[in-house]
């Protein structure tokens, strides 16, 4: 009993239910709608897992919402709900081009200052955010969803402003050579570089068939950044402590008002940093006009959701939450099932994350429960 | 000019029903004291059940009762999750604005041939008839019959919430639930119908734009308007004339961008700059005359019996 019970409070145990319970939803919606659960499965897992180039391509998908989800569980343990992921992460990706365009420097130089320049657009998003909230009470869901349409509006007035515009395109010039983050993109195209990867066809594919980009190593790297800035350092102390009782904090001598605008100045930088890596390491290496969002700052919302607010279970969830996004394409490919099978088993998935929470307290009956008959 | 004004008025009624209808579901559940950031998701499944149910049977009026009962369908699971299970509202906000969209897309492949949009379909009546007042300036004043109905369900929201024991009850459950569950109100249930009320609504405001504005279901037919509602619903302070303010406020500036927008206007203001408008507009009214809003004070937080 108390064995199971100690399961039971795991935060993982309630996530990996949670997972059980989307794949038995989806299971049931497909065989209601005629398709083989079973092939379907196959089939998602076939296409997230069963060559390099597929693994390479879920580590691509899922690195900026590793990144934005890390921008939300931030935010969320600071007690601010980010729902501007979205619109820090377009203005990352705007400011990144903004300066990776007419800039053209030696790499070393260039690179550090076009993501910069996208955390700084991030975090200009964010701490607006902040500032109204705190200085005038402004709710930050509100400012959040203005400012996502804001940006959006943003990005593609640049994509049609004459500076930026590519003529007979809808998108701007993509950003320098010198800018790109993907790992030795120039070597591994060249003779020399083909045939010292050739032997390991592993590499090979992995390497020529996809943008293998350093963004995964950064985000894994802030994932514990933050981890460390929440749970080792005074300051992670002071944003909790605001975030988990306003008044408490105040009363402590915690400044909140100071606490609101830097935690929403930080979660902006991670978000912004998200757009900045899409924009070095994928192609197309630019910014198109957008008709409607497109979703990695939501969906950071849901791994954030999936992760338990936790900076290092973002990580995982993101991983999950790319491999589910890209492997749910080759269900539509194989099987015929509409991939949009794969949201709604991610969005029961984080149905059941929020289900699954009420398991430990359940647990601690039962414990307690246990304790009253031995007495 | 006095046409160009008409065209600004009927352009506002038009953009800011879907967000009137999404507002005011956003208003019942918040006042009882659970947050619902799945509007968004339950709008998407009332426009695509509106426009297939309005499809097949040829009855408009049969898809808006039908975009209904879908949004409550939905609203469901977040009625069990927030309030049956005292679950996060939040996850299970951003659960519905998944789910909502997945399976209105993944049903519209299934029914209409792998397509993500529905063919055209029958659409609601405007107020004066369909082709009343054609080819006058007074034409643009014939507007959906949606945003009429708009304006009363406002209005009989109000009268309840502010009128009537049963609306004094919902309040009373979302400022206080602990002294209304000493009075014998019964929080859960209370709460619970009125996160189901709040999906219908939203299933009506998803069906005001399939089934009046844009006659089709098509995947960018609810983009954001979910989350403009709940942006609505804490600009307007938690009120149904509040939210339905500053819906016509969103309208507005949307009506502006599309007037002002024209080649003719004289105005030489790159569209994306108008599109912006708002936005912008909105964060500047809020800084200037509203400030600090006050949510009601349980908004949120599950309801444990006997936790102080």
């Amino acid at each position: 009993m108390k064995m199971l019970s100690k399961i039971l409070k795991k935060q993982i145990t309630s996530t990996i239910i949670a997972l059980l319970f989307g794949f038995l939803v989806a299971a049931i919606v497909l065989a209601i709608a005629g398709y083989n659960p079973g092939q379907a499965f196959g089939a998602l897992f076939k296409g997230m897992l069963s060559k390099p180039k597929y693994i390479s391509n879920v580590i691509i998908k899922a690195t900026p919402i590793i990144l934005t989800g890390l921008s939300v569980a931030f935010a969320f343990k600071t007690g601010l709900f980010n729902i501007g992921a979205e619109g820090q992460y377009v203005a990352g990706s705007i400011a990144a081009v903004l300066v990776g365009v007419k800039l053209n420097l030696p790499a070393v130089i260039q690179v550090p200052l076009v993501v910069l320049a996208g955390v700084l657009g991030g975090m200009v998003f964010g701490s607006v955010v902040g500032f109204l909230k705190a200085k005038f009470g402004i709710h930050e869901v509100i400012t959040s969803i203005m400012l996502n349409w804001i940006s959006l509006y943003l990005s593609n007035f640049i994509v049609s402003s004459q500076a930026y515009h590519l003529p007979n395109s809808t998108s701007t010039y993509p950003v320098n050579e010198s800018s790109y983050t993907m790992i030795l993109p120039k070597w591994k195209t060249s003779d020399a570089g083909m045939a010292a990867l050739k032997p390991n066809k592993w590499l090979y594919e992995m390497m020529l068939k996809t943008d293998v980009n350093v963004g995964i190593v950064i985000a894994i790297l802030m994932a514990v950044v933050i981890w460390v800035l929440l749970y080792r350092s005074n300051k992670g102390y002071e944003l909790r402590a605001v975030g988990f009782n306003r008044d408490a904090a105040e009363f402590a001598g915690i400044n909140v008002n100071r606490n609101i605008v830097q935690a929403m100045l930080i979660a902006g930088a991670l978000s912004g940093l998200a757009g900045a890596l899409s924009i070095t390491g994928i192609a197309p290496h630019k910014i198109s006009t957008l008709a409607a969002f497109e979703n990695y700052g939501f969906n950071g919302l849901s791994v954030a959701m999936i992760a338990g607010s936790s900076p290092i279970g973002c990580v995982f969830a993101g991983l999950l939450f790319g491999g589910l996004l890209y492997g749910g394409q080759s269900v539509q490919q194989e099987v015929g099932a509409p991939t949009e099978i794969i949201n709604i088993m991610i969005g029961t998935i984080v149905f059941f994350v929020a289900l699954t929470k009420v398991v430990p307290a359940l647990a601690e009956r039962l414990e307690k429960r246990g304790v009253g008959h031995a007495q | 000019m006095l046409s160009k004004f008409l065209l600004l008025i009927g352009i506002t009624l038009m953009y800011s029903t879907p967000l009137v209808f999404g507002a005011l579901g956003g208003v019942i559940s918040e006042r009882s004291g659970v947050v619902n950031i799945g509007i968004e998701g339950m709008m998407t499944m009332g426009a695509f059940t509106a426009a297939a149910v309005s499809y097949y049977t040829g009855n408009p009026w049969i898809g808006l009762l039908a975009a209904g009962g879908a949004g409550v369908a939905i609203a469901l699971l977040h009625a069990i999750a927030s309030v049956t299970f005292k679950a996060d509202q939040n996850v299970s906000g951003i659960a519905i604005n998944l789910i909502g969209p997945g399976f209105a897309l993944f049903f519209c492949r299934l029914l209409f041939k792998n397509a993500t949009t529905t063919p055209p379909v029958q659409t609601l009546p405007k107020l004066f008839g369909n082709n009343a007042f054609n080819g006058t300036p007074v034409e643009n004043l014939n507007v959906d019959i949606t945003v009429i109905l708009g304006l009363i369900v406002t209005a009989i929201m109000w009268f309840y919430l502010y009128k009537t024991k049963w609306g004094l009850r919902i309040r009373s459950v979302g400022e206080h639930p602990a002294a209304a569950d000493t009075l014998g109100i019964n929080v859960s249930r209370t709460r619970f119908l009125c996160v189901l009320a709040s999906g219908m609504l939203a299933g009506f405001g998803g069906a005001s734009m399939t089934l009046a504005i844009i006659s089709q279901f098509n995947p960018t037919a609810i983009s954001g308007q979910g989350f403009i509602a709940l942006a609505a619903v804490i600009f307007g302070k938690w009120t149904p004339f509040g939210a339905y303010g500053a819906c016509l406020l969103f309208g507005l500036a949307q009506a502006l961008t599309v007037v002002l927008g024209g080649s003719d206007s004289g105005i030489n203001v790159p569209s994306q700059i108008l599109a912006m408008l708002p936005y912008v507009l909105t964060i500047i009214v809020l800084i200037l005359f509203v400030g600090r809003s006050v949510a009601p004070k349980e908004d949120g937080i599950p309801y444990e019996k006997g936790v102080r």
